[in-house]
């Protein structure tokens, strides 16, 4: 029998313990790590949110009673597989270049009848009182991605526009500590706290990182969505906060997911 | 009601092995909210797992299990078609069963 540790830094710490005493600190921490990564692999809960996210799918729900499956993710109405590796793109219905959320609120409205305020509400969920289906639904979609290589498009001028602004955006410096995304994830080998911040401006690591989000958090017990990860890094950049499915949400998306192109997509993963 | 589990099982020799997450909270209560007030404990407090109705494991639980568990184990005998059946019960008397075949 066996379960997850609790709360990840008491699982980290509960694995330094061991490592020290068992193998008298062979291996760095980054590999200690890796390994705890290895041993949760086997039974990620972001399975939970996948398989609530293809039933949500599957259900008729909002207004209208109608399910998500004529819902067109850039391949036809109602296919899923594959859809993810291909965004962002320009969806012409929408006049817009959008990502996996940004779409499944447009679907959520245009097919389902919900508000775009309903279908934006709660993007990010916090325990049982408050699942997101958002971050069930991108699970889901994601899931069926697997395996397959990032394939993200820049024929449209609106594709290469959003690329171009989150190009821009990822450069920016600004905010009282003068940070950009570069500053934390432009150079080679450095750590925050003992998580390895990957160098989103080469290939290895751009692709390395887009490749496994979304992510169960163990820290949090939940499933998180790209959408979140770039909110979250808005926030440790000490920037306003990024506005969930706002364009310049999209062209970051669009920058770091075509620079992943060509890497096989491995989510929903977990990490600590 | 809590979510359906996710149960995998899979004949290895003259062994079964299944693999079960399950989406609990799985609150230890040691834990303050942030005004301060103790979080009731909220965990599973029993499961147990047949096979063709007849027990091949029965654990009790405490506040240590993480959120959403995961649980493995394995026992002697199954064949493919067979079902297993997981049931958990928790502080609050909720409950939940859910069946897989064994592939
Ligand atoms: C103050 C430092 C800091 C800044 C600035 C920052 N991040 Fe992060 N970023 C982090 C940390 C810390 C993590 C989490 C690492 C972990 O938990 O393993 C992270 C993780 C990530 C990841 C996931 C990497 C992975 O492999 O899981 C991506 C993608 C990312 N950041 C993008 C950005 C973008 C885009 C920006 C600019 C808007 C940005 N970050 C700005 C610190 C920063």
């Amino acid at each position: 029998m066996r379960s997850h540790h609790r709360r990840a830094a008491q699982g980290v710490a509960a694995l330094f313990i061991l490592a020290a005493a068992t193998a008298l600190g062979q291996g760095s921490p980054v590999d200690e790590i890796a390994k705890y990564r290895a041993a949760l692999q086997d039974g990620n809960p972001a399975e939970l949110w996948e398989a609530r996210g293809e039933d949500m799918w599957k259900q008729a729900r909002g207004p209208k009673k109608a399910s998500l499956e004529r819902c067109d993710l850039g391949l036809g109405p109602g296919v899923v597989k594959g859809a993810y590796s291909e965004l962002p793109k320009y969806f012409a219905d929408a006049d817009r270049v959008q990502d996996l959320e940004t779409r499944l609120v447009w679907c959520m409205v245009t097919q389902q009848g919900y508000t775009e305020a309903d279908a934006k509400k709660n993007p990010f969920g916090a325990g049982n009182d408050k699942k997101a289906d958002m971050e069930a639904l991108v699970a889901y979609v994601t899931s069926e991605s697997r395996g397959i290589r990032m394939n993200v498009p820049q024929s449209h001028p609106k594709e290469q526009e959003a690329y171009r602004i989150g190009e821009k955006i990822f450069y920016y410096r600004g905010g009282p500590h003068d940070f950009g995304c570069a500053t934390c994830h432009g150079d080679d080998g450095k750590r925050i706290r003992l998580q390895d911040l990957p160098n989103l401006t080469k290939v290895d690591g751009a692709r390395k990182a887009y490749t496994t989000w979304p992510a169960y958090r163990v820290s949090q017990g939940e499933l998180r969505s790209f959408q979140w990860r770039l909110n979250d890094c808005f926030r440790q950049q000490r920037f306003p906060e990024l506005e969930f499915a706002s364009d310049a949400s999209i062209a970051l998306t669009m920058f770091l997911a075509r620079n992943a192109n060509g890497a096989e997509f491995d989510a929903p993963a977990i990490k600590r | 009601m809590a979510d359906p589990m996710k149960i995998r099982a899979n004949v290895v020799g003259d062994t079964t092995e299944v693999k079960v997450l399950m989406s609990h909270e799985m609150e230890t209560g040691q834990r303050k909210d942030a005004q301060g007030k103790t979080i009731p404990a909220w965990h599973i407090q029993t499961v147990n797992a047949t096979w063709n109705g007849k027990t091949v494991l029965s654990a009790q639980w405490g506040p240590a299990v993480a959120k959403n568990p995961f649980l493995s184990f394995k026992f002697k005998g199954g064949a493919k078609g067979d079902k297993v059946q997981i049931t958990w019960t928790d502080t609050r008397g909720d409950t939940r069963t859910d069946e897989a075949t064994i592939g």
